[in-house]
């Protein structure tokens, strides 16, 4: 994780105010350059200008930029390139991708939320320059708003079959959790006999919530874990703020109030949940086809599951803490900014013109800062799709803090 | 990691860990809650208190103090100390009856309980070695004491009673209840039975006869036989109180004189009466109650006569019970008048011109206006310390000068280690000042800030007092005043710089004042500073209420705190967070909407900052805000209309069937139960949207590397309820020009947590991982200065995790879950040091902080893992739990009731707890033959403390009934 970034030093230059700082960005390695903001063609121009800085003749590319709105927007004309320069502010951020036939949707957020599918979420604008480092193109293998988590059953084959793990994932979705869990009495097969038990359970799912909408939870189940932890013992508070603690990423472990939906055919799995849920859909059914332990035969099957590595992978999921630094800002020019957009802190809300100094045309991808860059990678863990793509965008990350361009 | 760790370092730190931290509930400060009975020895010169919790205290000496509990969770109704003995029997209500000794151990006496009885009846009182139980019946029981074995052949039967009484009385209901029991103070064999009716029957115990009868026609309240025995004085459900003369000889008793005290209207009853001689001089007379009823009948007073004085001390809260103190070369001069009224304990100087108040050194009520936080600060030096107790001396002037009358027992535990203060805020703005490093919290001042600004009420405080010629002859005592003039008052936050003496409290309506330590009264004008932290923001209207007016004219400051400055914010929200560098000479403050700094140097701000959430409209309500209890309110009452109807029909149907009535009833109880209490939690994400995300919580000034790893600066760190921590940097003036060159603040740094739990603490580390010294703790050398060479780290606390961030970078280094992980989430935190027993020199620095559950946590520094856990307060106890302090040393207090500190202690080196002996009052006179009755029982109990404890008391035992039979 720690990321020994190379203290470069470097030398902020004077703002000209008829070049415009373009920093360009092909895979891995950037370019930095200047631009004069009149005295510059058409887009071949630049096209052939970018292929030349980069070497990478002869290869078809794509040109987007980053509007001021965190906004990925194309460029293939003459029209949207000055409308580009036009925007830079200063710097004007161009992203080359290799032209792979595909086309990409360009709507509102579209940086965002491409910067999500790979990971990179939370990141507050403050850190912008160091955007594009992350934003590994060689990563994407489709488009990346199309390839998200989901709320799904896991750990199928750990678990005894009247058991159920529900991960309840929010991505992004302004859908609340929507449940309430009570207390409860709990009817246990001990080997002293039938033995009653406080337990928690869920009293209530909000029409159009998360847990509503998944259909993997439902009124009545009882709740045995949170995210990986027995709650045997535990307050209601203590669960609520349990599960209050984990709500970014919920897995619950539940005993369905209705058992007969456990062993039921793939097909009627499938069905049941939520269109949303089909990507768990194969794991579930090869797993319910292994011959999984009753649970009379396992004395304790759910901490002996692996749930708690399972989140142990999420460990740092919440570490995504957004940090600002304002120690390259004048405080006068400071002011102003922070009072309008502090005052509306949404992470993902873009801060404008906070860099008045410009590394100079080659800089390394994180020179901006290790804490950004932190904070930057904490987020890729925190968005980063499965246990696969946290791992690879993290190595790739690694990569990244190699590549020295000059 | 851990299949790396090495098992020798484990049980080491384990090792060390026992002796850094141990936990130990140490002694309870304040006044009981809820008392119900009193009882005193005047041979142990012991007070012992009872409560309706079942608990038991015992009170000596200052210092000298014992606490039980009874496993029974009932009231105590009586406290009766065994004559001459370290015994003490007490009545719960329901009726049993236990006894307790006072045993050494290892040199220190503890409170113990010996013995249990249960009665089928209540009693009335007892004496002497037979405990005499009048019950509701009639009947009076004797039981032998220690070991509470019924007499059976001495009980005194109804049966007996009726035989030696005229037919007229012998009424079933005139004898029943048996309201008082009184013994013969110089006969011991004889007996005042009195009954409810206020018939009163004299028994002869040897004889087994009743000698006479005094036949009162009043409802009986109390009885007192006269120290001589000539006379008994009986006093009235009517407010009248009798003396009846005891001739020898003559079969029927006279009523001297029946006597109204309050006379002419209707008055209440007279619960206890008293009669006392003195050496030269008339009697003095004292009794409770006897008010009219119509225009004084809820005044709570005592009376007391002698000569031609008559006071009717009227008292703040209900009379529980009182006792005289004697004194003198034989123990009969009655010097001292001990009140137990609800909420306090009063001591009367009775030989004193004026029968002033002696000022208690324990039991004093900490609510007597209620708390609304508290603040302790340790080690106070010497200089400080004697300002302060100078200041509240010239307060205190009213007070006798008689030393504290109650004085048993010694006070072994060895003299406090350092001076401390404990500060509490009250509601009605005044800040008190205790001394907290013994065992005893001493009241050493009060400061009140309602001087500074203009009251809408401003008291008549004539009123209370007694006007020439008044009748009854009131007098107020106690100082229980529960009532606020002006909620705005209330004292929020308080912080104190011990070394420069600056003081700045916070308080309910947006105040923040500047109180500076002055030796001399002064007259001075308050410099008002209204401080807007909105800051602009459009749309929000303050609903809450208005600011308080400060006074413009000079006002006259007696010596002690007196305030310079007061900031007011606006809008006028309850101040959630206050800091004070003085050093810096630097105030910081925070609401609900934001936080400043304020240069009292210079007198102006330096930083405002506006943390409010543009979506959030509940930060605007004012604490009186309604829009929770309508919506509340409009719930319960659907509610209450849906019982009544169905309770409606239920009478309808069920009018006949009394069995199907209880049944229904008790179902419906059942339902309503359920209804008014649906257990049930909603799960849902923290949005940034949620109310009360701009609340400040916690805001602190740190000398450390914020802008790079090489220059350290002064710095601001403010944490919020919606998880975000702001650090500004503080340029300040050096000290030749700090009074006129202009200071600034840059804003640095701002983190986001994640989980946007509220931020509870920030502590920044130095390079050696140890917190860094308070301010001015370097300059007077009591501190090691920080080490800057190395890595500064801050530590975050959220409510729900612990997280390190390595500085300048704040890349996150550390952290530990709490929430996810157990579900408590942290309500008060502290730093603290715990030195090792074992050496003296070893310590470690901790994170101390206490959960929601009611447990204590310490976590060691700077690497924030567990070190120790241990439940302290119950989880119910929200109130108890959001009022713990913790000091410096290692040690806590909470309220556990809103009139008592319970002292905890996490540190196995630093521990304030009574450490008393209480010998047996007469000399010992044991030899191995026992000796008749009295003197046999005294000495055995000092052969009590040794451990053959169970021998001898079979051997009292057998005395006892030998002396009987």
């Amino acid at each position: 994780m720690s990321r020994q970034s190379q203290q470069q030093h470097r030398t902020p230059i004077r703002h000209i105010d008829n070049t415009v700082e373009v920093k360009s960005k092909f895979e891995a390695e950037y370019r930095r350059f200047g631009l004069k903001r009149n005295g510059f063609g058409g887009f071949q121009e630049f096209y052939h200008l970018l292929q030349n800085i980069h070497h990478i003749h002869g290869v078809e590319v794509l040109l987007e930029y980053a509007d001021i709105h965190g906004d990925l927007l194309p460029i293939n004309n003459d029209e949207n390139f000055h409308k580009a320069v036009s925007s830079a502010n200063p710097v004007l951020r161009i992203i080359i991708t290799k032209k792979e036939g595909d086309s990409v949707v360009y709507t509102t957020n579209s940086l965002q939320r491409r910067r999500k599918g790979l990971g990179l979420t939370g990141l507050r604008p403050a850190g912008s320059g160091s955007i594009h480092s992350k934003n590994k193109s060689g990563l994407m293998i489709g488009p990346p708003q199309d390839f998200r988590q989901i709320s799904s059953i896991i750990d199928v084959d750990i678990l005894p079959e009247s058991y159920r793990r529900v991960r309840l994932h929010k991505y992004g979705s302004k859908k609340p959790l929507g449940f309430y869990i009570r207390d409860g009495v709990s009817v246990r097969v001990t080997p002293q006999g039938v033995e009653k038990v406080p337990g928690v359970f869920i009293s209530r799912l909000v029409r159009g919530g998360l847990a509503e909408s998944t259909g993997l939870l439902a009124v009545n189940d009882e709740i045995l874990e949170v995210n990986g932890i027995d709650l045997t013992g535990k307050s209601l508070d203590q669960v609520t703020d349990m599960m209050v603690a984990n709500s970014h990423n919920l897995i619950v472990t539940v005993k369905p109030a209705n058992q007969r939906n456990n062993v039921a055919p793939r097909g009627s799995k499938n069905s049941m949940g939520h269109s949303g849920s089909v990507g768990s859909g194969g794991s579930i059914g090869s797993a319910l086809s292994h011959d999984s332990p009753s649970p009379a035969s396992q004395s304790n099957p759910i901490t002996a599951s692996s749930s708690i590595a399972e989140g142990d992978s999420y460990e740092e999921d919440d570490d995504g803490d957004v940090i600002l630094e304002n120690d390259c800002l004048s405080p006068n020019k400071y002011y102003p900014v922070t009072n309008s957009n502090s005052s509306t802190l949404n992470r993902d809300s873009p801060h404008k013109g906070q860099h008045s100094a410009i590394p100079q045309s080659v800089s390394m991808p994180n020179s901006l800062g290790t804490s950004l860059s932190h904070s930057s990678t904490m987020m890729s863990h925190h968005n980063g799709g499965s246990t696969h793509s946290v791992s690879s965008s993290q190595e790739s990350m690694k990569e990244d803090g190699n590549v020295i361009t000059l | 990691m851990k299949r790396f760790r090495r098992h020798g370092t484990e049980s080491q730190r384990d090792r060390l860990k026992q002796e850094l931290f141990q936990f130990t509930k140490t002694v309870e400060h304040g006044f009981p809650h809820q008392p119900s009975a009193l009882g005193y020895s005047s041979s142990l010169q012991l007070m012992a208190i009872g409560t309706r919790s079942g608990a038991i205290k015992l009170y000596g000496a200052p210092g000298v103090e014992f606490m039980g509990l009874h496993d029974e969770n009932a009231a105590v109704t009586q406290v009766f100390f065994m004559p001459h003995q370290v015994e003490l029997v007490t009545l719960l209500d329901d009726n049993s009856l236990h006894m307790w000794t006072l045993r050494s151990h290892k040199g220190l006496s503890e409170l113990l309980e010996i013995g249990r009885f249960l009665l089928t009846g209540p009693p009335g009182c007892s004496g002497g070695e037979l405990l005499l139980l009048g019950t509701e019946g009639g009947h009076v029981f004797i039981v032998e004491v220690p070991g509470f074995r019924e007499l059976e052949e001495m009980n005194i039967s109804l049966d007996q009673i009726t035989s030696c009484v005229p037919d007229d009385y012998v009424g079933r209901r005139n004898l029943e209840h048996v309201e008082a029991l009184q013994e013969n103070p110089i006969n011991s064999n004889q007996v005042a039975i009195g009954y409810g009716r206020g018939l009163m029957v004299i028994w002869d115990l040897n004889h087994r006869c009743a000698i006479r009868h005094i036949p009162a026609t009043q409802q009986l309240e109390s009885m007192w036989w006269t120290e001589n025995g000539s006379c008994i004085l009986s006093s009235h459900s009517d407010g009248s109180y009798c003396c009846w003369t005891l001739r020898t000889g003559d079969k029927k008793e006279e009523e001297e004189k029946s006597n109204i005290p309050y006379g002419h209207f209707p008055c209440k009853a007279i619960n206890k009466i008293v009669q006392l001689p003195t050496a030269g001089g008339p009697p003095f007379l004292l009794f409770s109650g006897g008010m009219p009823r119509a225009s004084y009948g809820d005044r709570h007073c005592i009376t007391v006569i002698y000569s031609k004085t008559q006071v009717a001390f009227d008292f703040t809260s209900r009379i529980i019970d009182f006792f005289v103190i004697r004194d003198g070369p034989h123990h009969t001069e009655p010097s001292a008048l001990v009140v137990l009224v609800e909420e306090e304990l009063v001591v009367i100087d009775l030989q004193t011109e004026g029968w002033p108040v002696i000022q208690t050194p324990y039991l004093v009520p900490l609510h007597s206006s209620a708390i609304t936080c508290s603040y302790h600060v340790s080690a106070i030096p010497l200089k400080l310390w004697e300002r302060i107790i100078a200041a509240g001396v010239v307060q205190n002037t009213q007070y006798s000068k008689k030393l504290w009358p109650i004085t048993g027992g010694q006070n072994l535990a060895p003299d406090p280690p350092q001076r401390d203060l404990l500060l509490t805020g009250h509601e009605d703005g005044t800040v008190r000042f205790w001394d907290a490093s013994g065992v005893c919290l001493y009241p050493l001042y009060k400061l009140s800030t309602a001087a500074v600004f203009n009251a809408d009420a401003d008291l008549n405080d004539n009123m209370s007092q007694s006007a020439e010629g008044e009748w009854p002859p009131f007098r107020k005592v106690g100082c229980f005043d529960p009532y606020s003039d002006d909620p705005r008052l209330g004292i929020q936050k308080i912080h104190l710089c011990k070394y420069s003496g600056y003081l700045t409290v916070a308080g309910t309506a947006g105040q923040i004042l500047m109180l500076e330590l002055n030796d001399e009264a002064a007259e001075q004008t308050v410099e008002a500073k209204v401080v807007d932290l909105l800051q602009g923001q459009e749309g929000f209207r303050w609903k809450g209420h208005t600011q308080l007016d400060v006074r413009e004219e000079p006002v006259l400051f007696p010596p002690g705190f007196q305030p310079f400055t007061v900031v007011q914010c606006q809008p006028p929200a309850v101040v959630t967070a206050l800091n004070l560098h003085s050093e810096w000479k630097l105030v910081a403050f925070g609401t609900s909407h934001g936080f400043g700094v304020y240069d009292y140097l210079q007198k102006n701000t330096v930083l405002v900052k506006c943390t409010l959430n543009p979506s959030d409209q509940l930060a605007m309500e004012g604490p009186l805000s309604r829009v929770k209890s309508i919506k509340k309110s409009l719930r319960q009452s659907f509610r209450r209309i849906r019982r009544s109807r169905v309770s409606l029909r239920k009478h309808h149907i069920s009018n006949t069937n009394k069995v199907i009535q209880e049944a229904n009833a008790r179902l419906e109880a059942e339902l309503a139960e359920m209804e008014l209490a649906p257990v049930q939690r909603k799960i849902e994400a923290r949005s940034s949207d949620d109310s009360f995300t701009g609340l400040v919580r916690i805001l602190c000034f740190a000398d450390t590397f914020l802008s790079d790893s090489s220059h350290n600066t002064p710095s601001l760190w403010a944490g919020t309820n919606g998880g975000t921590v702001f650090a500004y940097i503080l340029y300040i003036p050096p000290v030749e020009h700090r009074a006129d060159e202009a200071l600034t603040a840059q804003p640095a740094k701002e983190i986001q947590l994640m989980h946007r739990a509220p931020v509870v603490g920030i502590v920044v580390l130095d390079g050696h991982g140890a917190p860094l010294p308070e301010p001015l703790e370097t300059a007077h050398d009591l501190a090691r200065s920080p080490d800057l060479l190395g890595s500064h780290h801050v530590l975050v606390i959220s409510e729900e995790q612990f997280k390190v961030f390595t500085l300048p970078k704040l890349s996150s280094k550390m952290k530990l879950k709490l929430t996810a992980v157990d579900g408590s989430r942290v309500r008060r935190v502290g730093v603290a040091w715990f030195g090792s027993s074992r050496t003296e020199d070893y310590g470690e620095s901790g994170l101390v902080f206490l959960t929601n559950q009611g447990d204590v946590h310490v976590l060691s520094l700077p690497h924030i893992k567990m070190q120790i856990r241990y439940p302290c307060i119950r989880r119910e106890d929200v109130s108890g739990i959001a009022s713990c302090v913790f000091t410096k040393q290692g040690q806590g207090f909470y309220l556990m009731s809103p009139s008592e500190f319970e002292r905890f202690s996490l540190s196995t080196r630093y521990l304030v707890e009574p450490r008393c002996l209480v010998e047996a009052p007469l000399p010992p006179v044991f030899s191995n033959q026992h000796q008749p009755k009295l003197e046999g029982a005294s000495s055995a109990l000092r052969y009590m403390l040794s451990p053959y404890f169970p021998f001898f008391l079979q051997e009292i035992q057998k005395s006892l009934e030998g002396d009987q039979t």
